[in-house]
């Protein structure tokens, strides 16, 4: 059931069956005569994997510093909740943005019945203009090439439906957000078609990558889909390498598709360049594949408000799409309160700059304990989490081993991080670990149960190297192991890290 | 433009159809009491917006909910957060609790197999997803909602096959119609995988009547296939008449928990009977599992807006808000179309006798110069251009026969809809003194509007100023 052997593929195919969806078909039939579609029966919406049991430990036993110590952390939600307060004050400070207090309810009937699909104008304004303000004003968006969606979920999805057919294909760096494979996939019928990036460079997409891919995809290959600052990693890309990506897409023909959900969480020195930036300076760029998918649900911390983008410059996408947008329009009340909210410029300047601090603050918490615990990271600056690095804890080198280490993480540590396989990374032993759901203190447990859990790890391994040197073996080697990393941490991608050797406790759970 | 799906470059969409270029129109041309009072008059929006009055007021009573708030604490923080798929607990136990109520609590709903979708667009569009293959067909009795092309063809592709409804008995569902569609499905090599139906109807106005309740049920039961009932007009029943619910039906034949009852589906929203249609709330009920987990998964794609879920949660939890709000809404609605057709009668027109819906399915075949459809649009262009109303052909509504109009009364003051009933008042008596003047002179206009006519029909409109409505 373990999805290590995703690599194998060049392609994922959602209608191909695996063994737990024939099951479940096959029970489906029993009880239905077939009476479902293939859709609803099958495994496609994705969460039959086994990395779900993550999730289910998290809610089975889910973490309070009062009334469950000790319960599981939850490290594997991207959700910035650092800047809660100075959004529920500015709401409290302004009824007249809600269609519902004594300010504001005189607006009631008119928003209440508005379901225009091209949104209230002052909507898709007050979103253009944050766009610019995330892009640091290098780049005009126009608010007629706005559309809504069901928040980026459902974007992607319209996207793919506008973009391709079914059993076309969309390349994707890896590793890539797990839920790609169900939003691009699952009720499209299109392919996602994975573009290796290696940790020796960063997990960097290069031209090479990009044409073998390309060339080798078994469907036609309609698109390129970027995610941009990225998730997992956190990085962003530079100039050169977007260039590259619109003039690869160019030259082949095919979309470019930026999702830039995660514009405004640079920070540090971080700069986060829009492929909106890059197209002004292609003069012979075709526009006409260029798309961004946007949404403040990372951004703002406005997640169960449903408030997905869709920016095409393309014009029949835009309508299209537009069209689209009726399966998932933005709720009426939410765009006239985000419309209010965003066009007032001190509150949005001062949460950008408030949440970059934060951001920048609860990260250099994490990595600075990860630091301290010689544990690696990939090194960024945008994002909500952290692409940790914990290859040399795996018993092997394979994706059965990561598995066996995460469970450990999840059931024994206690915290719910993201197994690099679940994200279709083509090494084994990453994990993202999220940092902005959580506060201060919650940080605090979680390295202190990291700690615990590697110094675990040195004595078992001290032991080990007693009774190893009893027996005269040579255990250097699995220490050359580690080494070979700070030739990694002097390029500059890594931060350093001491040596630890296998884990034993990870050998212990067979 | 190969670079671009077929479903961008096809008109699967359905929306340069007749229906929707009347909007076109209308926006540019829109009536203002004051500042355009010769504009054209919307009648071909369903919308409810009579008691707008009733939810400010409660809004002005409850300030926890209105500026959402739990206890005085403002809860907008946590509100930002939830976006589980599974939706507020509250909210489900609530409008479960509302539907129950619209159906005189004869019947129960298990807020556990609820699943919210923006809107019932999406709600329809999500069961197509689950119940078709691209290629398998529903069957649609007409007229039906012209939106029912996009929501449950365009992404899905699945096909609809009409069951024909006729004004000889009232456009009721007959068994000879069924029988005839679902074999009509098979000579086109379609596996028809269930029946769709709106109840109240939409543009009919009617309830269909426990007779058709029935003989649909037993045919879905013989068939094996399933029975989407579209209740979305179920709180704007306005006659003497209860609203008879698919799931009364269940009830009554002793289904409840039989692998039938597993075919039932009820979509809903609030669109129609709490008239928020901007506020995108729609609703699947199924007794499926299966259908609930995947259809739960698939309403990540059209999430309710947490802000929305957690203010409509407190208002349908208001009992008392709920029953007298209900009320009042039949009332008024019974009244405002008790103005419209007697104001259609005071021009001599005449339409199908309805207890429910925000619209009446207007007879105007008298006034066909022929008994064609293009008769149909000459005098539907008439009355956009001329008459100044921007109503509904039932062409679009996919009627079989030509003459019929769904007229809306629910989404304009008193006083236009007065205006607009004087309005066609005038035309009807001019046309009828036009007719007495020459007969041939008649030909050689006919002749004209046919040439005119035809371009007109088959321009297709690339702008897409359209609002999304039922």
């Amino acid at each position: 059931k373990s999805q290590q052997n995703n690599n194998n593929y060049n392609l994922l195919n959602p209608f191909e069956e695996t063994r737990g969806a024939k099951m479940v078909a096959l029970t489906a039939e029993k009880q239905d005569h077939n009476l479902l579609s293939r859709m609803a029966a099958g495994d496609g919406h994705g969460e039959n994997s086994a990395y779900f049991d993550g999730w289910k430990a998290y809610e089975e036993n889910p973490f309070h510093p009062i009334d469950r110590p000790d319960g599981v952390i939850q490290m594997g939600l991207a959700e910035n909740q650092l800047c809660g307060d100075l959004m529920r004050k500015w709401v409290l400070e302004h009824p007249e943005a809600s269609i519902c207090t004594a300010e504001g309810v005189n607006q009631f009937s008119d928003i209440a019945i508005f379901q225009d699909y091209h949104g209230l104008p002052e909507f898709r304004q007050a979103v253009a203009k944050f766009m610019e303000k995330t892009r640091n004003n290098k780049v005009k968006f126009d608010p007629d090439r706005i559309v809504m969606s069901g928040g980026a979920t459902g974007a992607h999805e319209t996207v793919a439906f506008c973009l391709a057919n079914p059993g076309d294909g969309f390349l994707v760096p890896t590793p890539y957000y797990p839920g790609f494979d169900r939003d691009l996939r699952w009720r499209t019928g299109v392919n996602l078609v994975p573009v290796t990036c290696h940790s020796s460079n960063g997990f960097k997409i290069t031209v090479e990558a990009l044409d073998a891919a390309y060339e080798n995809a078994r469907v036609p290959v309609k698109g390129l889909l970027i995610t941009n600052p990225s998730n997992p990693l956190g990085t962003t890309l530079d100039r050169d390498c977007l260039k590259s990506l619109v003039k690869f897409t160019n030259d082949k023909g095919i979309h470019l598709i930026a999702d830039e959900i995660y514009a405004a969480t640079t920070f540090g020195e971080s700069e986060f360049i829009s492929v909106a930036e890059v197209i002004e300076e292609i003069p012979d760029c075709n526009r006409d594949l260029i798309h961004i998918v946007y949404s403040l649900s990372k951004d703002m911390g406005l997640p169960g408000l449903r408030i997905g983008i869709i920016y095409s410059y393309n014009n029949r996408v835009v309508q299209i799409a537009r069209k689209m947008s009726s399966f998932g329009l933005v709720s009426s009340q939410t765009q006239h309160l985000i419309a209010k909210m965003l066009s007032d410029k001190d509150f949005v300047d001062e949460f950008i700059r408030k949440s970059k601090l934060r951001l920048a603050e609860r990260h250099a918490e994490l990595t600075t304990g990860l630091d301290g615990l010689g544990i690696g990271w990939l090194k960024a600056g945008a994002g909500l989490f952290i692409w940790m690095d914990l290859r040399n804890l795996l018993k092997t080198a394979t994706f059965d081993s990561e598995m066996e280490l995460w469970r450990v993480i999840v059931h024994k540590v206690k915290l719910n991080v993201s197994p690099g396989g679940s994200c279709h990374c083509h090494e084994p032993g990453w994990f993202r670990v999220c940092f902005a759901n959580m506060d201060h203190q919650t940080m605090e447990t979680a390295l202190e149960r990291i700690r615990v859990f590697t110094s675990q790890i040195e004595e078992e391994s001290l032991k080990l190297t007693k009774q190893m040197a009893k027996k005269k073996k040579c255990w250097q080697s699995s220490l050359r192991l580690s080494f070979k990393d700070t030739r990694r941490f002097e390029e500059g991608f890594f931060s350093p890290h001491s040596p630890v050797p296998p884990s034993p406790l990870v050998r212990a759970q067979i | 433009m190969k670079q671009l799906s077929t479903k961008v470059t096809s008109n699967a969409h359905g929306q340069d159809s007749s229906y929707f270029l009347g909007w076109e129109e209308y926006e540019k041309n829109p009536y203002d009491e004051i500042k355009n009072p010769n504009g054209i008059i919307q009648m071909g929006l369903a919308e409810n917006q009579l008691c707008f009055d009733l939810i400010e007021t409660w809004l002005a009573k409850n300030p926890d909910a209105a500026g959402l708030k739990k206890d005085g604490q403002s809860i907008f923080k946590e509100l930002a957060l939830f976006q589980d798929y599974h939706g507020l607990p509250e909210f489900k136990k609530a409008l479960a609790e509302f539907m129950e109520e619209i159906r005189g609590n004869r019947v129960t709903f298990d807020p556990r197999k609820i699943v919210l979708a923006a809107g019932s667009t999406s709600a329809n569009e999500t069961l197509m997803f689950c119940l078709a293959e691209p290629g398998e067909a529903f069957l649609l009795p007409t007229p039906y909602y012209p939106g029912f092309d996009r929501d449950l063809k365009w992404r899905t592709g699945a096909e609809i096959v009409p069951i024909h409804c006729s004004s000889s008995n009232g456009f009721q569902i007959t068994e000879s119609a069924l029988q005839q569609a679902y074999q009509q499905a098979q000579k086109l090599d379609l596996n028809v995988k269930g029946i769709l139906v709106t109840n109240p109807s939409n543009p009919l106005g009617t309830m269909l009547t426990r007779r058709e309740l029935n003989l649909l049920v037993d045919f879905i039961t013989s068939k094996n296939i399933h029975l989407i009932s579209d209740e979305i007009y179920s709180g704007t029943v306005f006659g003497f008449e209860q609203f008879v619910s698919v799931m009364d039906v269940l009830k009554d034949k002793k289904l409840e928990n039989t692998e039938v009852s597993k075919r039932v589906h009820v979509v809903y929203s609030l669109s129609k009977d709490l008239g928020l249609p901007g506020f995108r709330v729609g609703a699947i009920y199924s007794n499926d599992e299966m259908v609930v987990s995947a259809a739960t998964k698939m309403s990540s794609f059209g999430l309710v807006s947490s802000q929305t879920q957690y203010l409509l949660s407190a208002l349908l939890s208001d009992k008392k808000f709920t029953g007298t709000y209900l009320n009042e809404n039949k009332k008024r609605l019974k009244i405002r179309q008790r103005q419209l057709v007697s104001g259609l009668e005071a021009a001599g027109v005449t339409c199908l006798k309805s207890n429910a819906g925000l619209f009446c399915w207007v007879d105007m075949r008298h006034l066909l110069d022929t008994n064609t459809f293009e008769a149909e649009l000459e005098l539907w262009k008439k009355i956009v251009y001329e008459v100044k109303l921007n109503i509904s052909p039932g062409s679009s509504c996919h009627c079989t026969e030509p003459g019929w109009f769904r007229v809306c009364f629910a989404n304009m003051s008193e006083e236009t809809l007065d205006l607009a009933m004087k309005r066609l008042k005038e035309y009807v008596e001019s046309t009828d003194s036009n007719r007495l003047i020459s007969k041939s002179s008649h030909e050689r206009i006919k002749s004209l509007r046919k040439r005119t006519v035809s371009n007109w029909v088959f321009r297709v409109s690339w702008t897409d100023r359209v609002p999304d409505e039922r």
